[in-house]
């Protein structure tokens, strides 16, 4: 899958409670999180960006607490996919859980903020304006829950199969 | 090859024999946890798969601790949602009103956690339970939806680090000193997707309050879980409290480890970790006359018997600065009664502190304490991010429980024999 977007870049330790601060948690509509995204960095976040705009952030992004609040709030404003230079392991969980890919890569000194970007999920390869960086492979295992469109419908399937061996 | 005792655990889950770093496997867990903010998302994800039962109704477990006593509307929705599932169910281990307390503290107190267990949770802070010497860590809601339903959960063997504490520890220094000060030197991503075990002669003399604080911020290097050995004081401590055998497992002497560290206990002082990361570890000393508004003692990481009692050690006799509020938050109800019948309350009220109800509430931001715009707090929690406690230009400063009623008193953070 060919994905071309805009890049908003964020830094290292990108927490959860940036991406979405504990207070909305009580929360659940996935639209209405989306509007709190990354509020204390970008208060206007989730009114300049658009659907298919990707994040781009540095190491350790998405520590902090299980809250699966952050991949959702991310999703719910349209955006594909989050590429970082490493990613706190709960979030890591958590966005394939949902459906949404993210990608291991250093590019975040390599890009301008809003600069538009082309990205090969399969091949894992990041185009940017004039070069080219190969984003470590997603494990197969999290390339299979992003295939079955997350850890739920995987379940299902899951529970289905066992349903008809019965 | 020898195995270390994370990979012990996972193996006997797994149903195998042995397991390797980096291996996926799908193992059998003993008990699946999630709260008010987390589980609604999860029986949400329940409805969709269109499950019809937990997979067992003793190893599923609710604590509404964290936006309760509820705060406004959504929050008693997000309740009542978890309360009716829990009743449909036939969820036993249920908490909420009098009988609930903070998870992390509530777990290990009312026995539902022993050795040798393989725990999943809707919470970063369920490595807390390592101090057990059991597996635990935190996942996602969607991830416990899978538990609850088939009763297992795919994980990726971790690496482990090995931390050996040698020697004796200074005055007033607790678990929460050293867990900072490991942070400190391996940064926040310092055990990024790995095991941190603990051991040696320090570790054995350390209290079990200490133990679970320390486990419980492994989360904030990055670790997948924090596990200790298990002694003779883990099975003091479970015996009387579960009904569930210990399952001991000890690391082979040949297991293979990333990294080993190790530590002179002597060398660690009174910690604080300053804004923003768990990682910008100082001394006291070195952070002393900073001016705060707000003191929190309690929450997952330090509203235990020994938090409480260091911090009434210093309270004794003394006042909140009068431009500080100092809020106490015992971590459950048992220590909250314990806490009432040592004369601790009458400590600190005299000393005019806030004695909250057991909740998470301030340490998030959520209810109970939270910050206004360039306001500080010293608490004893475990996380000092951008806005974590309030407004995003407050700042939360983290400490153990001595040094947080030190600084209460002295309206800046101080170390305890700045106000004895």
């Amino acid at each position: 899958m060919i994905l071309k977007g805009r890049v908003w870049k964020f830094g290292d330790n990108i927490d959860t409670d940036i991406i979405i601060p504990a207070r909305y948690l009580a929360l659940t509509d996935p639209k209405a999180l989306g509007e709190h995204c990354m509020e204390p960095l970008a208060p206007d976040f989730h009114k300049k960006v658009k659907p298919g705009d990707m994040i781009v952030g540095g190491f350790n992004f998405g520590s902090g607490s299980s809250r699966e609040h952050a991949p959702i709030a991310i999703s719910a404003l349209g955006i594909p996919l989050v590429i970082a230079k490493s990613f706190a392991r709960i979030f890591y969980r958590n966005s394939f859980n949902k459906g949404l890919p993210l990608l291991e890569a250093d590019i975040i000194d390599d890009v301008e903020e809003g600069e538009e970007i082309e990205v090969d999920l399969s091949s894992g390869v990041i185009k940017l304006g004039k070069k080219e960086v190969k984003a470590k492979p997603i494990p197969p295992f999290m390339e299979e829950l992003i295939k079955a469109g997350g850890l739920i419908n995987y379940l299902k399937k899951k529970l289905e199969d066992t349903h008809e061996k019965v | 090859m020898g195995m270390t005792m994370t990979e012990k655990i996972l193996a006997a889950h797994a149903g195998k024999d042995g397991v390797e770093p980096g291996e996926i496997i799908e193992a059998k867990i003993d008990l699946a946890l999630a709260n008010d903010i987390t589980a609604p998302l999860s029986l949400e994800e329940f409805q969709k798969v269109g499950a019809t039962k937990v997979f067992d109704t003793e190893k599923v477990v609710f604590v509404l601790d964290h936006f309760t006593p509820n705060k406004d509307i959504l929050s008693a929705e997000n309740c009542k949602k978890i309360r009716e599932f829990s009743q449909k169910y036939g969820v036993t281990h249920f908490y909420e009103g009098g009988c609930c307390g903070v998870e992390h503290a509530l777990l290990p107190e009312q026995g539902l956690v022993v050795p040798g267990d393989l725990v999943i949770g809707a919470d970063s802070h369920t490595c807390t339970y390592g101090a057990l010497g059991a597996f635990a860590t935190g996942m996602g809601s969607t991830d416990i939806t899978y538990g609850i339903v088939t009763g297992q959960t795919w994980l990726k063997v971790p690496e482990s680090i090995k931390f050996i504490c040698r020697g004796t520890w200074q005055e007033w220094v607790t678990g929460k000193d050293l867990i900072l000060y490991i942070i400190g030197k391996i940064g926040v991503d310092g055990a990024l997707y790995s095991a941190m075990e603990f051991e040696g002669d320090a570790i054995s003399a350390l209290s079990m309050d200490s133990r679970l604080t320390v486990a419980n911020m492994a989360i904030e290097a990055g670790a997948k879980n924090g596990i200790f050995k298990v002694d003779v004081k883990t099975l003091e401590y479970v015996k009387g409290r579960s009904t569930k055998a210990p399952r001991v497992f000890e690391s082979d002497k040949d297991a293979k480890y990333r990294q080993v560290f190790e530590i002179d206990a002597a060398t660690v002082g009174l910690n604080v970790a300053c804004p923003s990361l768990p990682s910008n570890v100082k001394r006291v000393e070195e952070v002393k006359g900073v001016r705060v508004d707000q003191a929190i003692i309690g929450s997952c990481t330090n509203g235990r018997m020994e938090d409480l009692e260091a911090a009434a050690k210093v309270l004794k006799g003394k006042k909140v600065a009068k431009h500080t509020r100092c809020i106490v938050i015992p971590a459950t109800p048992t220590i909250y009664a314990e806490a009432m019948r040592k004369g601790l309350f009458e400590i600190f009220l005299d000393a005019e502190c806030v004695i909250s109800a057991p909740t998470c509430g301030p340490c998030l931001g959520g209810h109970m304490g939270v910050l206004a715009k360039g306001e500080r707090a010293v608490a004893t929690t475990n996380r000092n991010f951008i806005g974590r406690m309030g407004h995003p230009e407050s700042e939360v400063y983290l400490s153990g429980a001595a040094v947080a009623a030190a600084s209460a008193v002295k309206g800046e953070i101080a170390h305890p024999r700045e106000v004895l």
